[in-house]
Order: C-alpha cells, then sequence, then structure tokens
C-alpha cells in the first residue's frame, strides 16, 4: 500500500488515521490539530479564567499526563494566565501506586508544575490495602471510588485551589452514558456529561470553614482515547500504564469492551454516543444543562460517580452502596414536589393538560429495586421519574469533614465509620481534626492529621 | 506446529516488536523484541500482520490471559498497532506484508493509570 500524504499539509506521509471523521494526518497536523481542538474546547465553554490557579488531577497515567502537557502547551501558546499544579491522590496500593506516582514526580519536574501528593491514610486514616483487608475484593472499587472523588476536592481545599481539571476522556464519558442508560438513569446520565460540575456553593452556610465551591472540569471530554495514547506517544511523553490490581472490572469493563468494539466498526461512535448523552441530558427534568453546563453558577453538581478506574459502580458492587442511593433518591423525591420543573412526568399527567398523553412514570422500576422504607415515598403519589429535581444539599456534619451531602453524613465518611467499627480498639488512628467522643466510647484526639483513639469509659 | 513452519520455509523476516501502554505485562514485562519471523506461512503466503499476531501468541505470550491481547481472532479492540508508526488501519491492517526491519508497536488503550 503506497504511504498517503497528510491531508492537511500534503506534503508529509499521514501516520494518523482520526477517528472522528476518518482524515489522516501527518505526526505534526494531528498534534497541531488535537491542541487546537481541546483550546477550543476551553474557549468555547470558558472552561478556564485568567489567572486562575488549577489543580491538575494527575495519576501518571496516560490521560492525566497528556492533559498536562496539552495544557502547559495552550497556556504558554495563548497565554491563558493559568497557576497550573499538579495533584495527586495515592490510594495505599503497593505495587499499582508506587511506580504511578514516580512518573507523575517526573512529570513535575519535566512541566515544571508543583506537586502535592495526598495519601488515603492521611485523609482516611485507611490505605486501600487495608481496605481490602478488611472488607476483601469485592466492593473495594466503592471506598475507592467515594474516596478518590472527595481526595481530589479536599487536595484542592488545602491548597487554596477552587477548580480541578481531570484527565476524562471521549470513551470515559461514552462509557458512562452507557452504563447509566442501561441502568436507566438519565439524571446521573446528565450531570457525568458535563463538561463542568461542581461541588455546591457554600455561599448559603455562614459557617467559614465550610467547604470552598470547587469546580470540576474536563478539558478531554472530546478527546478519543486513541487520540490521547497517540499524541502521548509521538510527543514522546512519559506515562506509567498499569491496572490496578483489586480491579474485578464488572460493569464498566462490560460497557469499555462495547465501546471500543463499536469503534472499530464504526469510529465515530464515540463522539456520537457523547454528543447524544448530551442532546438527552437536555430532555431530562429538572436538569441544568440547558445552557451546556457551562453558565455561572449553574454547573452540574458533582456526583460520586465519574468513572476512570474498575468499576467504582453502586450498580457492580451492590449492597450497601445501593441503600446509600436509594436513601438518597428518597431525599430528593421528596423535595421534588416544590422544586418541580417543566418537564416532569407528573405534570404532563396533570388534568389540565389539553389532550397530553400522561408518560409512564418510572416508579415500576423505581419499587422494584427499592427496599420497603421507599413506598412510604411513592404511594399514591404522581412522583416524576427517579432522581429528578435539585438535591438538598447539605455539608457533612463529621468535624472537620463538610464534605457537599444531602445527608447527616457523607459518603466518605458513612464507609470510614464502618471500617473503624470493624477496627481493633486502641489503635493508631488518622482521621479528623479535633476531638470527639465515639458511640463505641472512644476518645477520638486528633493533632496534626494523627488521631489517636482511647477507650475512655 | 512452528518447527513445521521452519522446516517449509528457512528464510526469515528481521523486525521488531514493540508492546507498551501495559501491554508488556502480557508478554513477561518485555517492551521491546527481536525476531526472526517466517517469511511464508505454511501455505506460502507471505507472512503479514495476521500471521504475526499468530505467531505472538503462540510463541511470545506466556499469560494465561490471552484474551486480553486477541479477540475473536484479530487484535483486542482497544490496543492500537502502528506499523513503523505508522497507524495499522492506513497501510491494511491484517494484511499489511511484513518487510525487514519493520517496527510493529502494539500499544493498548485499555489500561488505567
Amino acid at each position: 500500500m503506497p504511504p498517503s500524504p497528510c491531508h492537511h499539509c500534503k506534503t508529509q506521509s499521514a501516520k494518523i488515521r482520526r477517528p472522528k471523521d476518518g482524515s489522516k494526518l501527518c505526526v505534526s497536523c494531528f498534534t497541531t490539530a488535537f491542541e487546537t481542538e481541546i483550546h477550543h474546547t476551553i474557549t468555547a465553554s470558558s472552561l478556564f479564567q485568567r489567572g486562575e490557579r488549577i489543580a491538575i488531577g494527575a495519576s501518571g497515567g496516560k490521560d492525566s499526563t497528556v492533559l498536562a502537557s496539552v495544557l502547559k502547551t495552550l497556556n504558554e501558546r495563548h497565554d491563558y494566565g493559568l497557576d497550573l499544579v499538579l495533584l495527586s491522590i495515592d490510594e495505599g496500593i503497593r505495587g499499582y501506586r508506587d511506580d504511578s506516582l514516580e512518573t507523575v514526580k517526573r512529570n513535575a519536574v519535566q512541566y515544571g508544575m508543583p506537586l502535592t501528593i495526598l495519601g488515603y491514610d492521611e485523609l482516611y486514616g485507611w490505605t486501600m490495602d487495608q481496605v481490602v483487608e478488611q472488607v476483601g475484593k469485592k466492593g473495594n472499587c466503592t471506598y475507592c471510588g467515594v474516596f478518590r472523588r472527595q481526595a481530589l476536592d479536599r487536595g484542592a481545599a488545602r491548597l487554596g485551589v477552587r477548580h480541578v481539571v481531570t484527565g476524562h476522556n471521549a470513551d470515559d464519558i461514552a462509557e458512562t452514558v452507557l452504563m447509566n442508560l442501561l441502568r436507566g438513569d438519565l439524571p446521573r446520565l446528565a450531570r457525568t456529561t458535563s463538561i463542568v460540575t461542581s461541588t455546591p456553593s457554600a455561599v448559603a452556610s455562614t459557617d467559614p470553614n465550610s467547604r470552598p465551591h470547587i469546580k470540576r472540569s474536563k478539558p478531554l471530554k472530546y478527546a478519543y482515547e486513541k487520540e490521547i495514547v497517540l499524541y502521548a506517544h509521538h510527543k514522546k511523553l512519559d506515562y506509567f500504564s498499569t491496572e490496578c490490581i483489586y480491579s474485578p472490572e464488572a460493569f464498566r469493563g462490560t460497557a469499555r469492551s462495547l465501546i471500543k468494539s463499536l469503534e472499530r466498526t464504526r469510529p465515530s461512535a464515540i463522539l456520537d454516543i457523547v454528543r447524544s448523552g448530551e442532546d438527552m441530558a437536555k430532555l431530562v427534568p429538572g436538569n441544568e444543562e440547558g445552557c451546556g453546563g457551562v453558565c455561572q453558577g449553574s454547573v452540574a453538581v458533582a456526583e460520586e460517580e465519574e468513572g476512570g478506574c474498575g468499576s467504582s459502580k453502586p450498580g457492580a458492587t451492590g449492597g450497601y452502596m445501593e441503600k446509600m442511593e436509594e436513601q438518597l433518591t428518597l431525599d430528593r423525591e421528596a423535595v421534588e414536589k416544590e422544586l418541580e420543573v417543566e418537564i416532569t412526568s407528573s405534570s404532563c399527567a396533570s388534568p389540565g393538560m389539553n389532550g397530553a398523553v400522561p408518560l409512564p412514570k418510572s416508579d415500576k422500576k423505581t419499587n422494584n429495586n427499592t427496599n420497603n422504607n421507599h413506598k412510604k415515598a411513592s404511594k399514591g403519589q404522581l412522583l416524576p421519574s427517579r432522581r429528578t429535581g435539585k438535591q438538598v444539599v447539605g455539608f457533612c456534619k463529621r468535624p472537620g469533614c463538610g464534605a457537599m451531602t444531602s445527608q447527616e453524613i457523607c459518603q466518605a465518611c458513612q464507609l470510614v465509620e464502618q471500617l473503624n467499627k470493624n477496627r481493633p480498639k486502641h489503635a493508631v488512628e488518622v482521621v479528623y481534626e479535633g476531638e470527639e467522643k465515639r458511640d463505641d466510647g472512644m476518645l477520638l484526639h486528633v493533632t496534626n492529621g494523627i488521631a489517636k483513639s482511647v477507650l475512655v469509659d | 506446529m512452528s518447527a513445521e513452519v521452519e522446516e517449509a520455509s528457512p528464510e526469515y523476516v528481521p523486525i521488531t516488536v514493540e508492546f507498551s501502554g501495559g501491554l508488556e505485562m502480557l508478554f513477561s514485562n518485555e517492551r521491546k523484541l527481536s525476531l526472526s519471523i517466517p517469511r511464508r506461512d505454511k501455505d506460502g503466503q507471505k507472512a503479514n500482520v495476521a500471521f504475526l499476531i499468530d505467531y505472538l501468541c503462540q510463541d511470545c505470550l506466556k499469560d494465561p490471559r490471552k484474551d486480553l491481547f486477541v479477540l475473536d481472532g484479530s487484535v483486542r479492540p482497544g490496543i492500537l498497532v502502528l506499523i513503523n508508526d505508522a497507524d495499522w488501519e492506513l497501510e491494511g491492517e491484517e494484511k499489511y506484508e511484513l518487510q525487514d526491519n519493520d517496527n510493529i508497536l502494539f500499544v493498548s488503550t485499555l489500561h488505567g493509570g
């Protein structure tokens, strides 16, 4: 087969066939196109503001390495005026994170960005190795996922950074869209397709210690995983590939295989799924995506679930997380009636609608997979589809936490408490700042992040 | 079986095969192999990438999880193949006939960081 010339410059020989449109490009035209498109994504959705300090969630893997490299390039090329820093989370998995953290350390030097590494042990008192020792390999992804999400927020708060960018790419988003479709969870689909999410502003809270508003964004949202890998390859970027040794690769793994198989027969499918996800998101009642998710002050609420690893999905792990999910559902549905927005199924079903055909309600499904305590909420009411509308957002009551949650205490703290319950007494723990008398009679005394629990009675 | 092929075809194509993106883990952590591949397969056809993939599975892939490299008779979707740094989609994919000193790179996009 004779080498075909680059579609763009017509001089160099083509090395890359772009999945989005099948165009054939040489290496230099490809890298330029790749960077330009990310620049376009950034400017089109006004992701950054001049002078903003941005923490790049860095794992040492291909996505975050490419993200750091491209942001550095664009920041210099287009004079964004950004102050870029690297933030890494150490889950405490020996033989997995150790090597990739070494990569992040090299990246910090290569890109001239300051690096902060925060460990789960430091944040929660538990490394993932210890969690697995206690809960086993099944279901540990739930802990890891919940911890990681909050870890980036906590890390950002510590650094005084209000904006965290992550390396989620088009394939990740497409996977998540598919998974939410397969679970019938359109409201979550809406949140995960949004390019910007945010933990809600603590404006309503008068507590000066409350968690600051942390913005999350995904500048690589429209970038194919294939192109990210090719970009890293041709730019000779230093990244580390590994698979979490605990990952069971359940539901997400299946969705991923499906996406990759689709890509082989129809490469545009991945971006098409992302776009379909966005379009569906606009139709979800109560969703704030009408503005494309970029309007200041109305960005989608950040979710615990964004994928990127194993199967941090409640659907895949079941049990405890399922119950927590249902509790959230209840909370949200309870306020629905007051916060209802235009196109809910219940408003369609109201008698005033001229000739409107009521949409089938999704109550059946909700009831099917819920506990008995759910019935009081759905009984006799015309509820809109589950988990539409706004959450009642509060802040975690645990000392030193204050993470956004719709419950008394946040998911991460609930999980930590579950773990701590089964931990032998007199152990040295790392939990929250402050002092706390616990139900089990232990006095938690915390200084500088180190907690000693003492049996007081 | 490979012995038969060797007898039938004494000529070999010298090539370099590389693995990255986590794929090296399946190949005993070898990132780079210098191989001599029979110039023709047992049917007398010129050795192409499909033949190479078969060869790798039989002679180099010691890991039992072969399906992480090959699925349904082809390279698993999500693994990129670069022939002399060019996307194999531009080179005829599995039908590309190996030339002396070719560099074939398999990169997984499936692994995380």
